[in-house]
């Protein structure tokens, strides 16, 4: 008898007793600590693209879609999302979609190693983030892509590519303008433009002529003769960099024509 | 040592070893698993430090008591690893309802790491020492925590060690996780100094 108790009664009750005990301490805590979660945070994290680029602004996918339910941000928030998944979020939350242009990420510097003249052989760690930290960077020109690819190595979507004259090169198929790239690039040359932005100035330098002159054979002078030209007014000098606003240029190529470092480029096909 | 009257002395060597000399991590090698995976960025390896030092103080005592008024007087020292883990595997649900309600980006950047405290042999294994090492109630609460600082301790210096990484010139078949263990085999080696500490 004793025996039978020892091998099957005693463990039973012991184990099964303290499950008991738990498990009434973990139900009586699970209501205490209860969290409500709204079902629709869940329905909108499976809509975005779970990149976590941050380029909404918020901590991850997870946090932009509690501040879309929450109606802290707008149902087109997520940057890197096309149309169809805004329609599907405004649908799922009864609201509509207010119309977004799409914004890609564009390299603003056309200053590759025989063009932009380089102070000293930079032989450190292959991050451009580094690379500013000794002496400022390579490159006499101080605005300049330093072309050590921290912007390729970071892209979540894999659509910078490293060009064979050691400037990135965007794949503006695959590019959702999330801005990830402006945020690494210790020097900011990707920026954000419009995706049906065709003329750009391709520069970065905000440097006075004389200088610009001296050390980069195709940066942006800032001398404007583009805005001369330009028979729309699109162009502003902006700080010794020219700016061309695209909602007011029908793309006559005057400042391509007369720009003398061709700094400003046509990007897209007329 | 252990059927005499313990002295504030002994507790103290008692914190020290466990941190130092016998560190759980770096001089035993248990609980490699969230070592490795948390230790990539300061604030990640502070929280699971600190969510380790919580379970295993609960854990440390309660297997205790369960170990000597359960087990032992009903001869169930068999069942001893199953009624643990069933012990830290409740604790680790609670922290994760705690956390949860107190701090939704803490609980996201932990993320699996912690459910996987359950398994965390760092915690198991302790629990097993102070059954091992014949402690009593109070050397058991000492120990546990002291044991959980220790895990702690070498958590933090991985992760500061880590966090340099991005920064320095690893070769390509050395990175990650290969570095990691390297780094970790090293800073253990060091930790071994502490060997000259004990008596």
């Amino acid at each position: 008898m004793e025996g039978i108790l020892g091998a099957t009664v005693y463990p039973v009750l012991v184990m099964g007793g303290l499950a008991a005990v738990f498990a009434v301490m973990l139900g009586v805590a699970s209501r205490v600590f209860y969290v409500e979660v709204d079902p629709r945070i869940k329905a909108v994290e499976e809509l975005l693209p779970g990149a976590n680029c941050g380029g909404c602004g918020y901590a991850g996918c997870a946090d932009c879609a509690a501040a879309i339910v929450r109606g802290e941000a707008p149902v087109n928030a997520c940057v890197a999302s096309p149309p169809e998944v805004y329609e599907k979020i405004a649908k799922l939350l009864g609201k509509t979609v207010e119309a977004k242009e799409p914004q890609v990420a564009h390299i603003m510097c056309r200053g590759t190693k025989d063009k932009a003249k380089i102070r000293f052989r930079y032989m450190g760690i292959e991050d451009c983030r580094a690379a500013v930290l000794v002496a400022g960077g390579d490159k006499e020109c101080l605005y300049g892509c330093l072309g050590l690819g921290t912007c390729v190595k970071s892209c979540p979507f894999g659509a910078l590519r490293m060009g064979e004259n050691g400037i990135p090169v965007v794949d503006r198929d695959k590019c959702t303008g999330c801005g990830t790239c402006v945020r690494v690039c210790p020097r900011g040359v990707p920026k954000l433009i419009p995706a049906s932005q065709k003329i750009v100035t391709v520069c970065n330098n905000h440097d006075a002529p004389p200088t610009v002159k001296k050390i980069c054979e195709v940066g942006c002078l800032g001398c404007g003769i583009c805005k001369k030209v330009c028979p729309e007014k699109a162009i502003e000098i902006v700080n010794f960099l020219s700016v061309v606003d695209p909602s007011k240029c029908n793309l006559c190529g005057k400042c391509i024509e007369k720009c003398p470092t061709g700094a400003i480029q046509q990007i897209l096909p007329g | 040592m252990h059927h005499e009257v313990w002295h504030f002395s002994d507790y103290v060597m008692l914190v020290v070893s466990a941190i130092f000399i016998n560190n759980i991590l770096l001089a035993r090698f248990l609980g490699n698993c969230p070592f490795l995976g948390t230790s990539k960025r300061m604030d990640t390896a502070f929280s699971m430090a600190c969510a380790v030092t919580f379970v295993l103080g609960c854990t440390g005592p309660i297997t205790w008591l369960i170990e000597k008024y359960l087990l032992i007087p009903y001869d169930l020292l068999y069942l001893e690893t199953l009624a643990f883990i069933l012990t830290i595997a409740v604790f680790v649900q609670l922290v994760e309802m705690v956390i949860r309600k107190i701090s939704q980006p803490l609980y996201r950047a932990l993320g699996i790491y912690l459910p996987l405290i359950t398994t965390n042999c760092a915690v198991l294994g302790t629990c097993f020492l102070n059954i091992k090492e014949k402690f009593n109630f109070i050397q058991t609460i000492v120990f546990s925590v002291a044991s959980a600082m220790g895990f702690g301790l070498a958590l933090v210096i991985m992760a500061g060690i880590r966090e340099r990484f991005n920064f320095a010139r690893i070769p390509k078949n050395f990175q990650d996780t290969s570095i990691g263990l390297i780094t970790a085999g090293l800073i253990g080696l060091s930790f071994f100094a502490f060997q000259g500490l004990a008596k």
